[in-house]
């Protein structure tokens, strides 16, 4: 058994992305992995909220570190966009004294001190890096024999940390991907942008980059396209309607969670893993393996 | 308004300003370098040139989507997304950030709402602010609402932290605020 301090993030917790959040419990549990939610976790300290009060932020996220740090373990979260924030805080903090001395300080305010111990890792490190492709491979009940999904890293599990992937050509994910029996597909613009929340206040930009990735992927003969991230899939599934009526196409591809991928050749139950929360229906393309 | 590259030297991320080459590999990158007013490398051009209002009061970096393409990919190890977001925290505090586009108050409403409960219900806050900004959008987006409902995507509500947490957390922001930002 491997233990972690599990921090959802909003959106795989209660928000639109629960489905990460069960399925990515259940495939923990197949692999002997136990995630263990960290206790009163707040808001990751979130892109918007560095952007306006940059200290207000590194101190909501430093606090979760605190918490975090008092356990011990590596702090896993299955968010790109929680990812980069609680590293960016974490390396921040370490990096500059003085940064250090001001969350120190408001930290203090709450009975809290953090002293820059705590891993934060992504959950596809986890699985890619500490479990592997083998010990996932053995896993597979239902090989997903020629199926073909585009692998969609997105921008912030690979950058800008020097982490477990390469930054702008990343294969973690292929990797996983192959071990279940599917295939990779090609897909140029794997690690573009979604568009990220500018999608609500700067709908038509997001939208013309939606439109790139979901071409790029179809245009490989994807089946279906597979993220690690809840705004990816979000920006992705949502508007994927709204892509087809603005820019006159017929995109129909399913965006699923890799760990729904994975729990289906897990051969674990559709409904554990949130099949039915995708907007864009992903039974028939998945049909012939899903376990009812 | 040299006191702006100091101020941007003393954010983190940011003190990079003074090594950058002009070489524009971070624009040659930027997915919204076209739309921006004043491209990456421009705005680095322009801070060193004493332009600080025109910039704060530019789109730009409210278009910037933390790819972190241009961070990766700078010659001089400038980490351009964060002075991005130096800048908009600048703009901020000097009360210049532009209404030519709704990122600063989409930002502002979502750092309310951490402030408050600490948690962001992302679906009810898109909802919110729609309504808040433009209720004739918020109409258009009604089937994508009725299908996220159907798919019980939307809780309005976060699940809340224990009371206890929510205080410690207010407590630290309230010293956050009192120390008056990083600079
Ligand atoms: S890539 Fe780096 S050095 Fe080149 S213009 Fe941009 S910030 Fe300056
Ligand atoms: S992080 Fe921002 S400025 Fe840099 S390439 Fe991406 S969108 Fe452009």
């Amino acid at each position: 058994m491997r233990y972690y301090t599990y921090f959802p993030g909003c959106s795989s917790s209660e928000g639109g992305a629960k489905a990460y959040g069960w399925s990515a419990q259940a495939v923990a549990k197949a692999l002997d992995v136990e995630l263990i939610e960290l206790e009163d976790w707040n808001c990751c300290g979130s892109t918007p909220y560095t952007s306006v009060d940059e200290l207000a932020s590194f101190c909501t996220s430093a606090r979760n570190l605190a918490l975090a740090e008092k356990r011990g373990l590596d702090l896993v979260t299955p968010c790109s966009a929680c990812y980069v924030i609680l590293s960016r805080t974490n390396s921040y903090v370490k990096g500059y004294p003085e940064l250090r001395a001001k969350v120190g300080e408001a930290l203090a305010a709450g009975d809290l001190e953090y002293h820059g111990t705590v891993r934060v890792r992504h959950l596809l490190d986890i699985f890619a890096n500490d479990i592997g492709y083998d010990e996932i491979a053995s896993k597979v009940k239902r090989r997903l024999g020629g199926l073909k999904v585009a692998p969609y890293y997105g921008c912030q599990v690979v950058r800008p940390e020097p982490g477990f992937d390469h930054p702008e050509s990343p294969q973690s994910l292929d990797r996983l991907i192959e071990s279940l029996g599917a295939e990779a597909t090609r897909f140029p613009l794997r690690s573009r942008c979604c568009g990220g929340s500018l999608i609500i206040s700067e709908e038509d930009l997001a939208l013309g980059l939606i439109h790139k990735l979901l071409d790029s992927a179809s245009s490989d003969g994807a089946e279906c396209i597979v993220t690690v991230c809840p705004l990816c899939q979000t920006n992705l599934d949502i508007y994927q309607g709204r892509i087809n009526k603005r820019f006159k196409t017929n995109f129909n591809l399913p965006i699923l969670f890799f760990t729904q991928l994975m729990g289906v050749a897990f051969g674990i139950e559709g409904k554990d893993l949130g099949l039915k929360k995708g907007i864009v229906p992903v039974e028939k393309v998945l049909a012939q393996y899903i376990e009812r | 308004m040299d006191k702006l590259v100091e101020e941007i030297c003393a954010i983190p991320g940011g003190e990079g300003i003074r090594l950058c080459i002009q070489c524009g590999t971070c624009t040659a990158s930027c997915p919204n370098a076209s739309r921006m007013e004043h491209t990456p490398r421009e705005l680095i051009a322009m801070v060193r040139a004493g332009m600080g209002k025109e910039v704060l009061s530019s789109n730009s970096m409210w278009l910037c989507l933390s790819c972190y393409l241009c961070t990766v990919r700078c010659p001089r190890g400038i980490k351009q997304t964060d002075l991005m977001h130096a800048l908009e925290c600048l703009a901020v505090r000097q009360h210049l950030s532009t209404a030519r586009t709704r990122t600063p108050i989409m930002y502002r409403s979502f750092s309310d709402f951490v402030y408050s409960i600490g948690r962001v219900p992302e679906m009810g806050f898109m909802i919110w602010f729609y309504l808040l900004t433009n209720p004739l959008r918020a109409l258009r987006m009604i089937p994508v609402m009725l299908s996220l409902l159907k798919h019980g995507r939307i809780s309005l509500k976060a699940r809340r932290l224990r009371p206890e947490a929510e205080r410690q957390l207010k407590a630290i922001l309230d010293r956050a605020e009192a120390l008056g930002g990083l600079s």
